[in-house]
Parts: C-alpha cells; sequence; structure tokens
C-alpha cells in the first residue's frame, strides 16, 4: 500500500493509537496494587518521621502499628467523628468548606509523653505540597515535622523535603505566650520574625516556602477548637 | 553499509562518541538547554536526569529505528512522541511499582524527559534514517553527551551556590560570613540563569579548542 495514501496513515494511526492503550491500560492496571501498598508505606513513614521515628519501606508497618496509641477523626468543632483517620485523603478534605471537613489525629506515646500528629496539605510553587506536623502534650511546641512535594523545583522549592529544612521546626511554638494562635512563619532573610515562631525560608524556592507558611496556617488552624478544648482539659 | 559490519566498527565507534565532543547535543547542536537549567541546581538530581534521558533515548531510537519503514511521513513527528511518551510513562509506572524511592527522586524529571528536544532531535535526525544498533549507539552517545554537559554545569552551581557537592559540604561553615569567614555563596549560582552562562562559557571553551566548530 502506499505509504503516504490517506487509508494508510489512518490505519496506521488508529492500530498505533490502540495498541499504545492498550499498552498503557495493562501497565496501569497490573501494576495499581503495588503502587498503592507503596504509597501507604510511604505515608506511614511520613507519619512515624513527624514524631521524629526513622522506618525504612520494610519495617514501617510494624512500627506504625506498634508505636501509634490511636487516631481519630475530628470535624471543626473538635468533635470526634466515625471513621479511620488513616483512610482520609487531605487533598479531598480540602476541597471542602473548613466546616465539612474530616480532621484525622494521631496520637503518639514517646517516652511517656503524648505527641500529637495532624496532617497538612497545600500548595507549592508547582503543585501540591503535603506533609504532618507533630506537637508535644502542651499542643504549642513542634515535636517534629516532615513536609514533602509532588514537584518542586530540585535544588530550591524541593528543599523542603529535606531533613535540614524540617529539623528547624523542632521546639518551635505556635502558640504565643497569651495563648494567641500564631503558627510558623517561613521567614525570608529581610523578615523580622521572634525566632520562636519562625523558621528561615529556602534561597531561590520563596513561593514553596510562603505557600508552606500558608498550609501551617490553614491546617494547624483548622484544629483549633481541638486545641482549646484540649488545653482546659 | 553492510551487514556485516562488527558492532563496534570505526564509525559505529564515532556514533557513539562524537556526541560527547564535537557533535555534543547540548553545545554544538543547542538541544535539551531547557532541562539542563532546570535540573543543575545540584549534582544529585543532575547525574539521575542523564541517566534517565540515556535510557529512554536508546530505547526509543531502537523503536522508532525499527518502524523507521513503516511509518508514514506526513505523521512520524506525531509517531515519534508517541513511542516517546509510551515509554516515560511506563518506565515511570514500573519505578512507581517496584523502585518507590528512585521514582520519588526523580518526580518532575521523569515528565520532563518527554519535552526534551534531545529525544526528538535525535529520532527524527538519525533513528529515521538508520539500523537498530547504529540508533541505539547514537541514542546511547548523545544522552552521553548531554549528561556530561549537565554534570558539569551542576557541578558548579552546586559548589559555589550551595558550597556543596552531592549535598556533602565542601566549603568549610568557617569560612561564611555569619561564621565570622570572608565567604558567601553565590546566590545568583542557584538560580536558573547561570546555568545558561556556564553553558555558554562551555561553548566558549570548546569553539576555542576545536576551530572546526567556529562557522565561517
Amino acid at each position: 500500500m502506499d505509504k503516504n495514501s490517506n487509508k494508510y496513515i489512518f490505519i496506521y494511526a488508529s492500530v498505533m493509537v490502540i495498541l499504545v492503550a492498550a499498552v498503557l491500560s495493562i501497565a496501569n492496571i497490573s501494576l495499581k496494587s503495588a503502587q498503592q501498598k507503596n504509597i501507604a508505606i510511604e505515608k506511614k513513614q511520613n507519619i512515624l518521621s513527624s514524631v521524629n521515628i526513622e522506618s525504612t519501606t520494610k519495617n514501617a508497618e510494624e512500627l506504625f502499628n506498634k508505636k501509634v496509641l490511636k487516631s481519630y477523626i475530628l470535624n471543626s468543632k473538635g468533635e470526634i467523628l466515625k471513621g479511620d483517620a488513616f483512610d482520609i485523603d487531605m487533598k479531598k478534605e480540602k476541597q471542602l468548606a473548613i466546616d465539612k471537613r474530616s480532621l484525622p489525629v494521631y496520637e503518639f506515646s514517646i517516652d511517656g509523653d503524648t505527641k500529637y500528629v495532624f496532617p497538612m496539605y497545600g500548595t507549592g510553587l508547582w503543585g501540591p505540597i503535603w506533609g504532618y506536623i507533630s506537637l508535644d502534650s502542651d499542643l504549642s511546641t513542634i515535636y517534629g515535622a516532615t513536609f514533602d512535594h509532588a514537584s518542586e523545583t530540585p535544588g530550591l522549592g524541593a528543599e523542603i523535603a529535606t531533613k535540614k529544612f524540617q529539623k528547624q521546626f523542632q521546639g518551635k511554638k505556635i502558640f504565643d505566650d497569651q495563648g494567641n494562635f500564631v503558627s510558623i512563619t517561613v521567614a525570608k532573610a529581610n523578615e523580622t520574625a521572634p525566632e520562636q515562631y519562625s523558621v528561615d525560608a529556602i534561597s531561590g524556592g520563596t513561593l514553596t516556602s510562603k505557600g508552606l507558611q500558608n498550609m501551617l496556617l490553614n491546617d494547624l488552624g483548622a484544629y483549633r477548637a481541638f486545641f482549646k478544648q484540649k488545653k482546659s482539659e | 553499509m553492510s551487514d556485516k559490519e562488527s558492532l563496534f566498527s570505526k564509525k559505529n565507534k564515532a556514533i557513539l562518541t562524537n556526541p560527547l565532543s564535537k557533535d555534543n547535543p547540548v553545545t554544538v547542536q543547542i538541544l535539551g538547554i531547557c532541562s539542563a537549567l532546570a535540573v543543575t541546581a545540584q549534582l544529585k538530581p543532575a547525574i539521575v536526569m542523564a541517566i534517565s534521558v540515556t535510557v529512554v533515548l536508546a530505547f526509543s531510537s531502537v523503536i522508532i529505528s525499527l518502524l523507521r519503514n513503516t511509518i508514514p511521513n506526513r505523521i512520524r513527528i506525531i509517531v515519534q512522541l508517541v513511542v516517546i511518551a509510551t515509554l516515560v510513562i511506563i518506565v515511570d509506572q514500573l519505578l512507581k511499582a517496584y523502585s518507590y524511592n528512585i521514582s520519588k527522586q526523580l518526580s518532575v524529571f521523569v515528565g520532563l524527559i518527554i519535552t526534551n528536544c534531545i529525544l526528538m532531535g535525535r529520532l527524527e535526525a538519525f533513528a529515521l534514517g538508520n539500523k537498530p544498533w547504529q540508533s541505539f549507539l547514537d541514542g546511547v552517545g548523545n544522552g552521553a553527551g548531554y549528561g556530561m554537559i549537565l554534570i558539569i554545569v551542576a557541578f558548579f552551581r552546586e559548589l559555589f551556590g550551595s558550597g556543596s557537592l552531592f549535598g556533602l559540604r565542601i566549603i568549610p561553615d568557617s569560612w561564611y560570613i555569619t561564621n565570622g569567614g570572608f565567604y558567601s555563596n553565590n546566590g545568583m549560582m542557584i538560580l536558573p540563569p547561570m546555568a545558561l552562562i556556564i553553558v555558554g562559557v562551555i561553548i566558549w571553551v570548546q569553539r576555542s579548542k576545536n576551530k572546526d566548530l567556529i562557522e565561517k
């Protein structure tokens, strides 16, 4: 057949598209369960990392089940809802109005002190960023933090996923001495914020840094009722 | 080209090694500049990107070369693009399933490979008109030539922009002004324009060494 005839081109293109579609669907379906398992393990590793427990892909599952005290879901008024906290997809929750969101909390017992872990989800420069923050039992001092991102620039915004950046959060406070919620400022060199409530931004990663700051403010802020209620106990 | 030609004949070796010097995809063909800006702030991502591009380029060259006699001329670009995109997606899916950590490190790069003009450039210029083995060598050679430039640029950018290599501190902390020293990192280095300037310097050095490259 003439290679440049319309008929040949149509047939060639159709066969190619069908073949490629089949190959990609098969790859997607056959690899899906392995991929989802990896994602669940990563989530457990992230939560563990926010309470400063290092885990490997192999022992994450076991460590998580051993260390987690309890987990529950709250609404924005601080009331406990039914369901498994681990199944909550923060991406979907963030699309809802704040009073309709399910807010997961994980409790860990570390060296006799209860640590509370709060998940968060926000936007960086190119795509979503997310993370977990653990607070001491005073619900103000940060015990540990872990962040991750989908597509921030390597070497710049992507630095939020490094231990060096995350370590800065340890010991910072999200409430001031008067008990007002101040969250954490991710401060550039020319910004002055009290050291207790701020960490250094990433040079060359300003938009990611500010996205992170907003995420902390919004997503920790969503738990305000819970903080208040716990503190008055 | 006779069929009996040995796998590493002089000609084939030239196909493999030319892209490293006088036919370099970045500095001579000026292809793949955009990703050379994006991923060279640090050495590690640059190396990962270099390897991924080499693998995808080598295999898509082979596939296009095998299909070369059947591809209708008028839709050849689309066919090339489909082959590249399919390979990239399959690689991405496999990594996510079996090597999740590496897939996380690659993150955006995997997608960026599709848009790398070296791939289209080499498929169009070489694989469409040559046999699979030669095309494979051309793919590996050009991937390596691209990777070489990426690594050189990343070396300078990470060293002078962050004072480290592979994330390890090279310039002593005590040298920094903040610690009472005299040194400060060059903030310009970690921004993309500096990559372009370094690539420019490499082209300058290469051209002054190799007079053949200078236009009349």
